[in-house]
């Protein structure tokens, strides 16, 4: 173990200690400089506080509203999760199914792209019909949105296999199904996780969608009657805590990646 | 004491040669994207006898690679077949090393597990291997990288943990689909005197594809130079070069005049002017 600690490879421990520090000092320092653009914009031009709010006053309206926000946070945070969770279970074994079956493939594949060339958003109403105004609604938009990237990348990645290493393997004997568990599959994760990002973003996305058409509560929803009371402070407050909520969850993806896949191209130090 | 192998070996009915691979009359033909047959390798005759090191040259497309599928039992003869140890080939052959252009290291490993690979692939119980793997390691320069990433390794490096992976469970024979392709010349001649010395101890039978006239004269005892489409052996030229040899082979006269044989036969062909 210690040998390992102590030797010169590239770990992407040694790449994060090292970055860290800086990179949260120039995020702080971008998030500071926008604020003040942001104060200075409001006290020159003197927009009015229900187009543009003083940040100190969105953090006022955050303060006041913080138990609803978090009330509703939660409803968003289930619904996310839930449709990308879902969308996860169905999309790999499918991806799988595809790859490694042709008639698996002839059979899925087209009612695949025909379902995703229909816009998702449009489909939510058919979801109100079928499911009401609860958290399944919102549920299935951020699973049908998700569902698609997931699948295309895990093939692309299952797909992309050097032909001369199955040749490889299938000298030495190995079975189908070794050479897809420890070939195969681990091959696949980099452009998995890269299905896997896109979909955490757009999982967010489709919660949301589902909370402004049929739903009594989540951020989307909040955001809505915000919107209809004019309070924009309040509105920006929501969209804070919604972005902050977002990059936590694709960092959390992108966290699972480096654990995972440390020996990817794309993992490597940054500083070369 | 050969002389009493072979004569011994005749005289057995069953045993009429001692070739270790038989390749008799040997075609291939795919069926393409639109139906069409495309003839890959015809009528292919080639006996290769145990502890022999043969290349194979030819233009691309002749069915060089095929050739090697066929003999390692990954793909099925059309016509003919392929006998190892007077067995047919039917399904993969799985005693042997196979080695390819790319190194096909996987980055999610290990030098040393990379090279283990085999125990994996096989089913076998790797740590019973570890000790050969890191001795393996240690004969081609690589201690202190046993636990080094892939990537963290240069082409020739990285071919040379290959050649060890194949190596690993002592195979009798290695299929070397040119191994040396894609690495630039200096780090080639090293490997080419390399992989001389290791069949010198180890006496493998070595069937080797090659794009490069002079790699193959200066490494085998026979040169099969194959004809395209489709592929057929145009030619057998026998090397009758004094082993062990060294680099200073290549500037010797008769390593020239082979040279220049297989030259003149790819001129022929129309491969080069």
């Amino acid at each position: 173990m210690s040998e390992q600690a102590d030797g010169k490879r590239i770990s992407f421990f040694s790449a994060r200690s090292r970055g860290w520090h800086v990179d949260a000092f120039w995020m702080l320092l971008s998030m500071v400089i926008v604020l003040v653009m942001w104060e200075a914009l409001v006290a020159i031009f003197g927009f009015p506080a229900h187009l543009l709010p003083r940040p100190l006053a969105v953090v006022y309206s955050l303060i006041e509203h913080w138990n609803t926000i978090v009330d509703n946070a939660w409803d968003t945070i289930a619904a996310v999760l839930a449709g990308y969770i879902l969308a996860v279970a169905f999309a790999v074994p499918i991806a799988i199914l595809i790859v490694i079956s042709p008639q698996a493939e002839r059979l899925l594949y087209p009612p695949l792209v025909a379902t995703q060339s229909i816009p998702k958003i449009a489909l939510a109403p058919l979801f109100i019909v079928w499911f009401g105004f609860g958290i399944e609604t919102k549920i299935s938009v951020a699973f049908l949105i998700c569902f698609f990237p997931i699948v295309v990348d895990t093939i692309v990645g299952l797909r992309s296999i050097d032909p001369s290493l199955i040749q490889l393997a299938r000298s030495m004997g190995a079975p189908p199904s070794r050479i897809f568990l420890k070939l195969r599959l681990p091959g696949a994760l980099p452009s998995m996780f890269g299905g896997l990002k896109v979909a955490s973003a757009l999982a967010v996305v489709g919660a949301l969608t589902g909370e402004y058409i049929a739903s009594d509560s989540g951020l989307g929803y909040i955001l809505l009657s915000a919107s209809g009371e004019m309070n924009t402070a309040l509105l920006f407050g929501v969209l804070i805590v919604l972005s902050i909520l977002a990059m936590i969850f694709f960092y959390a993806i992108e966290l699972l990646e480096k654990l995972l896949i440390p020996w990817h191209v794309s993992q490597r130090s940054h500083t070369q | 004491m050969p002389e009493i192998t072979r004569q011994s070996l005749t005289t057995s009915p069953e045993a009429s040669t001692d070739a270790l691979i038989e390749i008799d009359g040997v075609g291939k033909t795919f069926t393409g994207q639109d139906g069409e047959q495309i003839v890959a390798l015809e009528g292919t005759d080639l006996k290769i006898g145990r502890g022999e090191f043969v290349s194979i040259v030819g233009p691309s497309g002749c069915g060089k690679s095929t050739l090697l599928n066929l003999v390692a039992g990954l793909l099925e003869t059309t016509m003919g077949e392929v006998r190892i140890d007077g067995k047919t080939v039917d399904g993969p052959y799985t005693d042997l090393g196979f080695a390819f252009q790319s190194d096909l290291l996987l980055d999610w490993r290990s030098v040393l597990r990379n090279v283990l690979l085999q125990c994996d692939m096989r089913g076998l119980n790797s740590r019973k291997h570890e000790a050969r793997a890191r001795e393996l390691l240690h004969s081609v320069g690589l201690d202190g990288f046993e636990d080094k990433r892939p990537f963290e390794l240069s082409g020739g490096m990285r071919q040379r943990v290959a050649l060890c992976r194949a190596l690993l469970l002592d195979p009798p024979m290695l299929l070397m689909d040119e191994p040396f392709g894609a690495l630039d010349a200096l780090t080639r001649e090293q490997m080419q005197s390399d992989l001389l010395a290791m069949w010198q101890e180890s006496r493998k039978t070595v069937l080797f594809i090659t794009h490069s006239i002079s790699e193959a004269v200066f490494l085998s005892d026979r040169i099969v130079v194959m004809s395209g489409r489709p592929g057929k052996v145009r030619e057998i030229i026998d090397v009758d070069i004094d082993r062990p040899r060294d680099l200073s082979v290549r500037d010797s006269a008769e390593f020239g005049a082979i040279v220049h044989r297989v030259r003149l036969l790819f001129q022929e062909m129309g491969v080069i002017h």
